[in-house]
């Protein structure tokens, strides 16, 4: 194999040639290539580009930030410390192989392009960006900052259920439950909580779970404000944030919700990148990012917000929430398809996401107040879990159509699937496409489908498996996973046959390339 | 270029209580010979470099070094010790120390030297060159002769 690394050390005299010696002798000493760029004292003479690209893996033996890291992206690497490579280099190059050996097959060659690009010149930093991806791009940013308050917050919810069952929901919003009346005392959950601070009451009423369940439900108040702010964050950097959050703030009391929350993001971010651009006297300057702007783009997207844009889109919000509670029967059983399509279109892209987010949106709602929020949650999450759990299936069913590193990515699947992270099944895709992502719709379409018709609900937004507990009826929920899973491990095995000589000496000669013998 | 390692900067048969000792007996050496002005402030910046990783090497070689604006010009000491020296390698007490001393700032040239010399010191042949070399003088212009200096 070959090798690139690059060794430093805080001096740069001692241990960073040393390193580089022991590497590219253990090397020499096992028959493999190991090119070394010593970041020390004496000056850095860079590899070159083509040594860079025919490199199979990078040996990080560095104490001080590797330089130009990104001449390295894409490639699997190994980061180990200067001392490590000093003392040990045998186990450092055995670490950089095995790093080579397990690194997903599918991978190799974006990995390759990635690097060929920022190392060709620097256009690829002035290439031209669609307005489409930008767009996608800066909503996925608000989207990646809002995904973890949507799993801390949900899951402390669903606990709060599990241990306080569903009258936690009376204990704190008052009302009755077999019988027992309880006293609102969530004083308008979340923002307005307790402001009287009798956590006493709370404690003494709903206990524990109660607790949990409002830690959670203020998570999930900042879901829309952080959607919105790091919408507009991603468009205009730091300006953005402020108008970005305020405007998703508004979104709350308006009934603007998530549909105001994107609005609020795009528009605060515009504004925001808008005046960052202003030609503005010298004196002015300085206090633009820290005073005008913030007041100026503040004002501007609450004034849009409260009088103009937010009750057409409050009126479209509630419309699109009637119509899910209107959905039955074959409706619920359509966009159950629908969403399970767009889970498995682009595994953990911009559609997949866009499907959770929309489920994971209404589960806020549905979550205290009922309705088919929970339904639809059910279903996205076993749609998204069919994709890998039927490339599980189907690397076991059929050995001889798959890679070496395909079996193994194959087995990880199965926990991958397991806990609801679609993207396990990326590395077949990126592959195969054309025969992996149609089996994973129509898998995730039946599925999806399937758990509407059965109506299960779930009160968690992520967790695959292991929140089972918090479905309903699980034993009809397994069941619709499981034909999912068929039915896109049956495909995907005919899609693949349908060449099958070939597709068997393809994966047998990558084998034989990457030095394993199946 | 003055070179790097001479006779007077080379111990035959040291004896140290630990790390600090043989590093203070080195650097002894490097201010008789006039290349450190100022011997504690030499080794307080080489104990500070010391501190932030043990420069014992695998293969019995403890490395003190650092770069230093009490240092007038890149100097190398190095010491056999029969007995060994703990300089915190995992494998075991040093038998041989070198001392590097290099002047803060000034070019890339004598890095170079020193970064020869690193390379060097992971390849048994080297070491056991020196273990083997009859006298000082020969250590001397071995070493010399190896990292490319005149």
């Amino acid at each position: 194999m070959k090798f690139v690394a690059v060794t430093s050390c805080p001096t740069g005299i001692a241990h960073t040639y040393m390193a580089a010696e022991n590497l590219e002798q253990t090397g020499k000493d096992l028959g493999h290539d190991v090119q070394v760029e010593t970041q020390g004292s004496a000056g850095t003479v860079p590899l070159s580009d083509d040594i860079i690209a025919a490199a199979d893996g990078v040996i990080y033996a560095a104490d001080l930030e590797v330089k130009g890291k990104a001449r390295f992206a894409g490639k699997p690497f190994v980061d180990v410390g200067v001392k490590k490579a000093v003392h040990d280099p045998k186990a450092v190059l055995a670490a950089a192989i095995a790093a080579v050996e397990n690194a997903p097959k599918g991978g190799t060659p974006v990995a390759g392009a990635a690097v060929a690009a920022p190392a060709g010149s620097s256009a690829s930093s002035t290439r031209k960006v669609g307005a489409g991806t930008k767009a996608r791009q800066w909503l996925m940013g608000g989207v990646s900052y809002m995904i973890p308050f949507v799993a801390a917050g949900g899951i402390l919810i669903a606990l709060g259920f599990l241990f306080g069952g569903q009258e936690v929901v009376y204990k704190l919003y008052g009302g009755t439950w077999e019988g027992v009346t309880y006293p609102d005392i969530s004083n308008a959950l979340p923002a307005m909580f307790l402001n009287d601070g009798d956590i006493s009451l709370l404690m003494k009423n709903a206990g524990f779970a109660g607790l949990m369940f409002i830690i959670g439900k203020i998570a999930f108040f900042m879901l829309v404000p952080i959607l919105s702010g790091f919408i507009a964050f991603s468009i205009a950097d730091r300006p953005g944030l402020v108008p970005g959050i305020v405007g998703g703030l508004i979104c709350g009391p308006i009934g603007a919700g998530f549909l105001g929350g994107l609005v609020s993001g795009f528009i605060a971010g515009g504004l925001a990148y808008g005046m960052t651009r202003l030609k503005v006297p010298k004196g002015v300057r300085g206090i633009m990012p820290v005073v005008v702007i913030p007041l100026v783009t503040t004002l501007l997207i609450g004034v849009i917000m409260f009088l103009i844009l937010g009750p057409p889109i409050a009126t479209a919000q509630s419309a699109l929430e009637d119509w899910l509670s209107g959905l039955s029967g074959g409706n619920a059983v359509l966009l159950g398809a629908i969403l399970g399509l767009m889970m498995a279109f682009d595994m953990g892209g911009p559609l997949n996401k866009a499907a959770y987010v929309f489920a994971a949106g209404g589960l806020t709602i549905a979550i205290t107040e009922g309705g088919p929020g929970l339904q639809i949650m059910a279903a996205v999450m076993a749609a998204g879990m069919t994709p890998p759990l039927g490339m599980a299936v189907a690397t076991l069913a059929r050995k001889k159509l798959w890679t070496e590193a395909e079996r193994e990515n194959g087995l990880a699947c199965w926990l991958l699937g397991a806990s609801f992270i679609t993207e396990g099944a990326i590395p077949f895709a990126a592959a195969h496409p054309l025969r992996v992502i149609p089996s994973c719709m129509v898998g995730s379409a039946v599925t999806g489908a399937m758990v509407m018709g059965f109506g299960n609900e779930l009160r968690a937004p992520h967790g695959g498996i292991f929140v089972l507990p918090l479905v309903s009826n699980p034993i009809l929920y397994i069941i619709a996973i499981a034909v999912g899973t068929l039915i896109t491990a049956a495909l995907v095995i005919v899609l693949m046959s349908l060449d099958k000589k070939k597709t068997e000496e393809i994966a047998a000669a990558e084998d034989v390339a990457e030095g394993v013998h199946a | 270029m003055t070179d790097l390692i001479t006779e007077e900067l080379v111990v035959l048969d040291l004896v140290a209580s630990d790390k600090a000792d043989a590093t203070r007996q080195l650097a002894a050496k490097l201010q008789a010979a006039g290349r450190v002005t100022d011997l504690d402030g030499f080794l307080a910046d080489v104990a500070a470099r010391e501190a932030q990783m043990a420069t014992g090497m695998p293969g019995g070689i403890g490395l003190p070094h650092a770069r230093s604006e009490h240092v007038t010009v890149p100097s190398l000491g190095l010491a056999r010790v029969p007995a060994g020296v703990d300089f915190g390698a995992p494998d075991g007490p040093a038998t041989l120390v070198f001392l590097i001393a290099a002047p803060a700032g000034g070019g890339s040239e004598h890095l170079t030297i020193l970064a020869a010399l690193a390379r060097r010191l992971v390849r048994p042949a080297f070491k056991q060159a020196i273990n083997d070399a009859p006298d000082a003088a020969s250590v001397a212009s071995y070493v010399q002769g190896e990292v490319g200096g005149q």
